[in-house]
């Protein structure tokens, strides 16, 4: 409750009536009000998540957060890792966990100011609000920027946009610049995203944990003891430089193990590739869908409304997954099945500079098997991947980690740590390519086969070798 | 297959040399906002709109022998500037691009400086907003650049001739 003067309250009250008195208090405070006891949530990474405010609570209940909890934060790496079934659910609360705990180191440091607290932490909670379920693919086929639905759903015509213009006429707005990075105050935007934020460290945690990979972990709590706030971004006192080290260490090592690891990649490649197909067969115009495939026609139409995006979480996709493994069409058929199945794609090494000819032998190859190269035939590159790793940049490119030394100067990362400058002058690019070997072993024509595999295999076997 | 590759490429066959990140950053957001179908995703950065895809993707030609990547020391910050190398012409002519003509817009772009261009592109980033906003989205975002009304208009005259 806000402190206010008695007697303020007393005249307030003679000129209202009672109930719209208690609207006015409600209206007044509720940015400041508190639940009568600390809530808590169970939290495998953080033990516990702590909620006091009132305005957290009810966001944290409404229909459009609720809907993270049927979106899994890491989309197909379940089929490599099966532990990872985790949801955006999961990792928001984490991401408002962190800042939160950093709120309060920073309490009465200069250059943080203390009315940005419920801002960042809103943003916090909401920065992946508008994830869909797998995403990164639903973006690349459909043309969609999950962002922009974050932006959308916050300040649109949601449960999510009442409650924080409930804050202040405004505030929905201030939330969504907060998320877009584009606020003033760029302290507040760095807690949420910069190359060391609360978004990165708790993916970074969680996604260890649930995939059960025993890399990936630093010590988080070291972390935020030597994050220091200056005017713009958030620093790290140089003492602390060895916590951040493990930091980009567990970034490379999950970069590698689990956001690209080919399995993965593989199911990735071919839930891309149904969906395309779904989108071509509507879009010919000639072919009918056993089920019309209702929830999916906004996207095939690329006019997308809210709350249709809303309505689409991964069972609804699932479902049609599950039923396209019965439709007429061949390619739709086989895809569907393959991933539900997890039939996967094989792969090998691809370089598009010295393979080029190999690559446009192999087309032909599999048009003449009749096996449709667009859809069989996958080049995946390291770029398709929404992860990177940590690199220092041109100047006035984005920013990087500074270390604040002994003597008040900022110094980039890599030029202090031999660690850190070893790991962001390595080769951080690869390219492979997919393709469905049980198809090519099962052809008739065994001269064929020889042939595809000569080309893929060339004269020994598959090699995986990073 | 490697689309997005090959039309990046072909950015660099028409613009010869671009000097700096930033810049090539910078041309290929306003390219993009201007109807060239680039399809790499830009989000809001400290300088700007900036694309983490493109930067990627840039790295991946550069490592393929594709681009020719030159840092050169300027004291206080590298600059790094590019060039099409001969197997980064052979790979692009493998492919039959569907592209706009943007020659022009690209010779344009070329011509002004990275601190234009950033302030083009920002404006471009808010260019749903109604003009006055956008402005006023400019100088909340960029305080410390400290554009002048000059350069607004110039930015204003700019965008305009890039959406012709």
């Amino acid at each position: 409750m806000v402190n206010q003067p008695k007697t303020n309250i007393k005249c307030a009250e003679q000129i209202l009536t009672r109930k719209m008195f208690k609207e006015w208090m409600g209206k007044m405070t509720y940015k400041n009000e508190q639940l009568s006891e600390e809530k808590v949530f169970k939290d495998p990474v953080h033990r516990y998540v702590h909620v006091r405010d009132r305005v957290i609570w009810d966001l944290i209940a409404t229909p459009e957060f609720q809907r993270l909890r049927r979106i899994k934060q890491l989309g197909t790496t379940n089929l490599t890792f099966h532990g990872a079934e985790h949801s955006r659910f999961n990792h928001s609360l984490g991401v408002y966990e962190i800042v939160r705990r950093i709120i309060n180191m920073f309490e009465d440091r200069p250059h943080w100011n203390k009315e940005e607290r419920l801002l960042s932490l809103c943003a916090a909670l909401l920065h992946d609000l508008g994830h869909g379920p797998f995403s990164h693919s639903f973006e690349k086929v459909f043309k969609l920027d999950h962002e922009q639905f974050t932006q959308r759903i916050i300040v649109g015509d949601t449960t999510i946009n009442q409650i924080l213009e409930k804050v202040s006429p405004g505030f929905s707005q201030k939330v969504a610049d907060v998320i877009g990075k584009t606020y003033k105050d760029k302290l507040v935007v760095s807690l949420i995203s910069s190359q060391i934020d609360a978004d990165r460290m708790d993916y970074l945690i969680r996604d260890a944990y649930f995939t059960g990979v025993s890399y990936g972990h630093f010590d988080m709590e070291r972390i935020m003891r030597v994050m220091r706030p200056i005017d713009d971004q958030v620093v790290i006192k140089s003492t602390g430089m060895h916590a951040v080290e493990d930091y980009i260490m567990s970034r490379y090592q999950m970069y590698w193990q689990v956001y690209f690891h080919p399995v993965t990649r593989s199911a990735e490649v071919i839930l891309t590739k149904i969906l395309h197909r779904a989108k071509e067969l509507f879009e010919d115009g000639n072919y009918t869908f056993k089920l019309e495939p209702v929830h999916f026609i906004s996207f095939f139409n690329g006019d997308v409304k809210l709350d249709e995006y809303l309505k689409l979480d991964e069972s609804i996709v699932q479902y049609y997954f599950q039923l396209w493994q019965d439709e007429d069409d061949e390619i739709l058929r086989d895809l569907s099945e393959r991933f539900i199945n997890r039939r996967l794609f094989k792969y090998v090494e691809f370089n598009p500079n010295l393979q080029m000819k190999e690559w446009m032998k192999l087309y032909k190859l599999f048009q003449y098997a009749g096996i449709d190269p667009e859809y069989y035939l996958v080049v995946d590159s390291s770029s398709d991947l929404p992860y990177d790793f940590y690199r220092p940049g041109e100047e006035g490119e984005r920013l990087p980690i500074h270390l604040l030394m002994p003597d008040g100067s900022l110094k980039e990362l890599s030029r202090h740590s031999d660690i850190v400058e070893a790991i962001s002058g390595k080769k951080r690019t690869d390219h492979k390519l997919y393709f469905p070997k049980d198809r090519i072993e099962e052809l008739e024509d065994k001269q064929l086969v020889k042939q595809i595999k000569q080309i893929l295999y060339g004269q020994g076997e598959v090699e995986n070798v990073r | 297959m490697l689309d997005n590759h090959a039309k990046i490429m072909q950015f660099f066959s028409v613009a010869q040399e671009v000097t700096g990140r930033k810049k090539m950053q910078k041309m290929i957001y306003i390219l993009q906002k201007s109807g060239v179908p680039f399809e790499e995703k830009y989000n809001f950065h400290f300088y700007g709109p900036y694309s983490e895809e493109l930067t990627l993707r840039i790295e991946e030609l550069c490592n393929l022998g594709f681009l020719n990547e030159v840092k050169e020391d300027k004291s206080n910050y590298y600059q790094y500037n590019y060039t099409i190398t001969d197997d980064g012409m052979r790979f692009l002519q493998q492919f039959s691009l569907d592209m706009p003509d943007y020659r022009e817009k690209v010779d344009k772009l070329k011509m002004k400086s990275s601190r234009f261009l950033e302030l083009v592109a920002t404006m471009f980033f808010f260019d749903d907003l109604p003009i006055e906003e956008t402005v006023e989205k400019v100088h909340t975002v960029k305080p410390k650049q400290k554009y002048s009304e000059e350069e607004i208009n110039e930015a204003i005259q700019f965008i305009y001739q890039m959406k012709q």
